[in-house]
């Protein structure tokens, strides 16, 4: 049944259905009503989760990680600050392999201190080694939510998604969602079994040891192996969705109209939505243009990427954050995913939407028009930007 | 596609009735989005708020800049916030005021279409207080739904928190607005 809700709210749904052993969380905008919606739950008994209210988001990583060990099915939410607080302890969820859900309602890192979009929050998150999913939507972020609890606790992969979505836009936007049945989504998800529970007191199990050069490697390697498990499962778990669903999600990424286009976007998140409008305006108009908007983000499908993207002749990559004295990250990706290709579009840089600078259709038409007169290699462009 | 903006003070459930009208809208089996623009949030600042109302799929999601239709619900923020700024010519300007709508249009530079309620008098006489709801109602007249719709959304939305009676008046005063509003249609 079609509802209006926003993206906390939709998030928040997905959790109630997975209905986690342990949700540890603190609050921090925009992401607090999803911890809010979620004490509801617990205190109305609609869930059996038990809430760990934490004192820090530092904290709530952590207890997230015991419970995690212990052998629970673990989520929690946060945002900007919070993420950086979490990071520290990211790194050791998933060096130990902890399947841990994450919404990330992505936000400004300060300073100066904003509470608006952008995804440095991710971005600063990126080598955690964790899975990082984006959405475009509130619905996208409901069924993402699902989607990544199997993908997160699938042998193999075992390792902690994060699902991004835009702080305010989506978080606070309230949209037309199609939320499952109950039973469709706990169906879905399924029941969790985990490898090495520590409370399986009967196989005693060693968890978060010192390892020394003998060792370190060869274990940073083995979570190597669990990214490199990700995109087929994340196929075949999109397959799985659609089969139990109807809910069709396909591939790594979302092609928009790609077939013969000659100028193409690469972009994360809500814009894509503003972009696609644009893409269809300048259809009508005649023009060959297109967008790829990325869902599975880490582990990067680079070759896919670059076969989706081989036929087109200019490609403008949006990064909505910085990485200061480099590129932006994901154009470093797309640079990576043709750098051994004989076919290879020009790439360009644009940086947008920082501190939840909007961005409209008429820039975005701004960039498809002066995509063919940019020359690559001239660094950094920027949109709605007063310079 | 119709766009809505929304002018009120925080406090005064602009962001509230916003959404209540999507939920109106989602009712009429359109597709809708609402979402308030947030800076500090104190109670009294100026706040906006708006609504995106279509037949099809909304994938845009930038701000809203050239509104259909914008709404007062304060009357002090007619000056201050500009609500005839980017309004379209043939889009409708809604003000809770006392004033005419000639008085409307000389204060705002607006020429189009004006719609003029004393939505705090609505209130009052019904008993309420607080504007939000008659404007909601004259805005849904003004997009041409249909009462009941509309009654049905209020009652099962703000019925699960209030008692019978405070949404009794609450039903009063969303009439009172729609019939303000009423006959100046501007089609969908």
């Amino acid at each position: 049944m079609r509802k209006v809700m926003t993206g906390h709210k939709a998030v928040a749904e997905a959790m109630r259905q997975i209905e986690p052993d342990v949700v540890a969380v603190y609050p921090i905008t925009p992401q607090s009503e999803i911890a809010e919606y979620y004490a509801d739950y617990v205190h109305n008994g609609r869930v059996r989760t038990e809430l760990v209210p934490v004192e820090s988001e530092h904290s709530a990583m952590s207890a997230c990680v015991g419970a995690a060990a212990a052998g629970g099915r673990v989520m929690t939410a946060t945002a900007s600050q919070g993420l950086a607080l979490m990071v520290e302890i990211l790194y050791i969820a998933s060096s130990m392999r902890l399947p841990i859900v994450m919404a990330l309602a992505n936000r400004a890192l300060s300073g100066p201190i904003n509470i608006h979009c952008d995804h440095s929050d991710a971005y600063l998150a990126r080598d955690a080694g964790a899975v990082q999913i984006f959405t475009e939507s509130a619905q996208e972020a409901y069924d993402y939510t699902l989607i990544a609890q199997r993908l997160a606790e699938r042998k193999g992969v075992s390792l902690p998604v994060i699902v991004n979505l835009d702080g305010f836009t989506l978080t606070h936007s309230v949209q037309v969602v199609e939320p499952l049945k109950d039973e469709v989504a706990k169906r879905f998800v399924g029941t969790y079994t985990p490898n090495y529970p520590l409370l399986d007191v009967e196989h005693p199990s060693t968890w978060g040891p010192f390892a020394m050069p003998d060792y370190y490697f060869e274990l940073k390697r083995a979570q190597v192996a669990g990214m490199e498990a990700v995109p087929e499962a994340f196929l075949e778990i999109q397959k799985a969705y659609e089969e139990e669903t109807g809910r069709k999600y396909q591939g790594y990424f979302e092609p928009y109209r790609l077939e013969d286009a000659e100028r193409a976007l690469v972009v994360m998140g809500s814009t894509a939505g503003t972009a696609k409008v644009v893409v269809d305006k300048l259809r009508d108009a005649g023009e060959k243009v297109g967008l790829l908007k990325m869902w599975m983000y880490r582990p990067f499908p680079y070759a896919a990427v670059a076969e989706a993207l081989a036929g087109v002749k200019q490609v403008a990559v949006l990064d909505r954050a910085l990485s200061f004295g480099a590129y932006g990250a994901l154009y470093t990706d797309l640079a990576a995913a043709f750098v051994h290709r004989d076919q290879a579009p020009a790439l360009v840089n644009y940086i947008y939407g920082l501190g939840g600078r909007d961005t409209t259709p008429e820039q975005l038409t701004q960039v498809f028009e002066e995509m063919s007169s940019v020359k690559p290699d001239q660094g950094l462009h920027y949109i709605g930007l007063r310079e | 596609m119709q766009e809505i903006r929304w002018h009120g003070r925080g406090g005064q459930g602009a962001k509230t009735v916003s959404q209540i009208l999507a939920q109106i809208n989602l009712r009429e089996g359109k597709h809708v989005q609402s979402f308030p623009e947030y800076g500090p949030e104190r109670s009294g600042a100026p706040v906006r708020a708006y609504n995106r109302i279509a037949t099809e799929e909304i994938l845009v999601h930038s701000g809203v800049y050239t509104p259909d239709v914008a709404v007062v619900v304060d009357e002090t923020l007619l000056e201050t916030e500009n609500p005839g700024d980017g309004l379209k010519a043939d889009g409708t300007l809604i003000v809770n005021t006392t004033c005419s709508p000639d008085d409307v249009r000389r204060r705002t530079g607006f020429e189009g279409t004006v719609v003029a309620l004393n939505a705090n008098k609505i209130a009052d006489d019904a008993g309420t207080g607080f504007p939000n709801i008659p404007m909601l109602g004259a805005v849904a007249a003004v997009l041409g739904c249909e009462l009941q719709v509309v009654e049905d959304e209020v009652r099962e939305t703000m019925g699960a928190k209030l008692s019978s009676d405070i949404l009794d008046k609450n039903l009063v005063a969303l009439r009172g607005g729609y019939d303000a509003a009423k006959g100046v249609s501007v089609g969908r």
